[in-house]
């Protein structure tokens, strides 16, 4: 399989603490890619740092061969780079529509003069990118929300949202960070369908989940990250018995459970 | 009651003003957190450049061209105002603490007023009639071609804003940044465009707002932009700051205020206050609105910002 996104060497300093220290990891087109550890590892900072938000200290990144920029986040999302948030980011104060239809925004093109004269093409791209943003809210299954500001969405309906909006942007690879926090076991089963129909679809899928179970039953390779390093990646079963990993998240002297 | 409607549609002229430049203070606020003091300053540059241009002009082509063609150099030129004092003085600064763009602020506020007042000089301009000047008889209350064209362009040019922001692509980037600018940027807004789309808009909102208000009054002065951008703010801060529906409802309400203050002041105080005191009343309105009601008329209760 070829590479998608590659990140050498990652690492970042926040005052004393080494958050991260020289991370790699490369994720195949078409893969469903796992990134786990306890708390405070580094997989939120990991991901920060990937999508430009934090500055690295050291290390490369870069998508489909091509080095991403450093600080214009939304080059990265042009790149072909989508993401949602742990802590849900909407447009709170926006309809659930228009939250989808900002992620057309770089996809699109049509500028103020065209907007007010009203002319043919800026008619129809508005029209499309409508279109397109309720296809996207019915494809995450939050088509009858279409109309409701972000904030009225039910939590579960939010993370929903944040979804369709960062497909809207047409990633290549789509990061979520903890999808299913917060969520009941019905709601996580629905999530589960939803990224695997995204995967059925072609778009490669980055995963941080503290839930241990979906990440083992979604992820084709899991990359564990414990105190900032990296202390395992490989296939599901071969990380689950790596006596390392079982050691971060139980401690030294108990051995397998 | 003569006196009540006369005073009820001057203050609609002047409110009509205050509306545009407080929507121009309330879109930078609403996007960037900050107080762009040196927005009325822009409104001054709008009237001095279009006196200037249209001063050689008087006589030689149709009044109401004449008028055009200012508003249009005027425009043109406050744009690329707003963009380069985005540019040079608040962008260098977007990570700095709040109070360093304030005091860059004023700053530029103190420049733009002094640069006036040497390429324009310190004396109070008459500014042309451009317009023939009709009275209407309103209801028992004098009204002149200006205060309708202006009103109805005002109203006009804030239903076209509001269409921009509610029902465009840009405006739903300005809404998504005001919001949130590192989501919006992670979703594929470029929102360094998305600011400087905001103070070119606004600034053209100042420029038109300028060529009204000198024309209203007749005269121009390098140091008008100063009242008038306090008196705006505070109109913005009547409606509920970062709220564009709060700023046009917060500038209508302050011009009628003022106006019919100035009106009654003398009846009410036995003639020992006259008009002269009409500044007061933007002021008491500023005063109690911060006291009772610091979110605004439209404002929501101030959320914190991720």
């Amino acid at each position: 399989m070829s590479c998608l996104l590659e990140a050498r060497g990652i690492s970042k300093q926040f005052g004393g603490v080494q958050a991260l220290q020289d991370v790699s990891l490369t994720i195949n087109h078409g893969e469903i890619y796992g990134l786990i550890g306890p708390n405070g590892a580094g997989k939120t900072t990991f991901f920060n740092v990937l999508t430009g938000l934090y500055a690295r200290d050291a290390g490369e990144v870069s998508l489909d061969g091509k080095p991403l920029p450093l600080g214009k986040p939304h080059a990265i999302s042009i790149a072909g780079f989508a993401r949602t948030f742990q802590n849900i980011r909407l447009f709170a104060n926006m309809t659930a529509l228009e939250n989808v239809m900002v992620g057309r925004h770089a996809r699109t093109a049509s500028g103020v003069i065209g907007a007010i004269l009203r002319t043919a093409a800026a008619r129809g791209e508005e029209q499309a990118i409508r279109r397109r943003a309720e296809e996207l809210l019915h494809y995450v299954g939050i088509g009858d929300r279409t109309h409701d500001l972000a904030r009225h969405l039910s939590y579960g309906d939010q993370r929903r949202l944040e979804i369709a909006r960062a497909l809207a942007t047409e990633p290549r690879l789509l990061a979520l960070d903890e999808p299913a926090a917060g969520m009941n076991a019905s709601e996580t089963a629905a999530l589960r369908t939803l990224i695997e129909g995204l995967r059925a679809d072609g778009i490669t899928i980055l995963l941080i989940e503290h839930d241990v179970k979906l990440v083992m039953g979604l992820c084709d390779r899991v990359a564990v990250l414990d105190y900032g390093r990296k202390i395992a990646e490989d296939v599901p079963e071969q990380v689950r018995r790596n006596p390392a990993v079982i050691e971060a998240y139980l401690g030294v002297g108990v051995g397998a459970a | 009651m003569e006196t009540f409607i006369q005073q009820l549609f001057n203050g609609l002229t002047v409110g009509s003003i205050y509306a545009l430049v407080a929507l121009g203070y309330t879109m930078v606020y609403g996007i960037l957190g900050l107080i762009n003091f040196a927005h009325g300053d822009v409104v001054m540059i709008g009237a001095m450049v279009a006196l200037s241009v249209t001063r050689p002009l008087v006589g030689v082509l149709p009044g109401p061209l004449v008028l055009l063609i200012g508003l249009v150099v005027a425009a043109v030129t406050c744009m690329l105002l707003g963009f380069t004092i985005e540019r040079v003085a608040y962008r260098p600064l977007r990570k700095a603490p709040r109070l360093a763009p304030l005091i860059t602020a004023i700053g530029i506020s103190i420049v733009l007023q002094q640069l006036a007042m040497i390429i324009w000089g310190r004396g109070y301009h008459p500014v042309p009639t451009l317009l023939p000047g009709g009275m209407h008889d309103l209801l028992g209350a004098q009204i002149n071609d200006l205060q309708l064209l202006i009103i109805a362009t005002a109203a006009v040019t804030m239903v076209a804003l509001m269409l921009l922001v509610n029902r465009t692509r840009l405006g739903r980037a300005m809404r998504a940044t005001a919001e949130n600018p590192e989501i919006a940027a992670l979703m594929g807004v470029n929102i360094n465009r998305v600011i400087s789309a905001t103070f070119v808009i606004g600034s053209a909102l100042a420029a038109l707002a300028g060529v009204m208000v000198s024309s209203h009054y007749g005269i121009a002065h390098y140091s008008m932009g100063f009242m008038l951008g306090l008196k705006a703010f505070t109109a913005a801060v009547l409606g509920g700051i970062g709220n564009l529906g709060g700023a046009m409802l917060g500038g209508i309400l302050l011009g009628v205020i003022e106006a019919l203050g100035a009106g009654y002041i003398g009846d009410l105080t036995g003639g020992v206050f006259g008009s002269n005191y009409q500044d007061v009343f933007a002021f008491i309105v500023l005063i109690v609105v911060l006291v009772f009601r610091p979110s605004g008329l439209m404002g929501e209760r101030v959320s914190e910002r991720a």
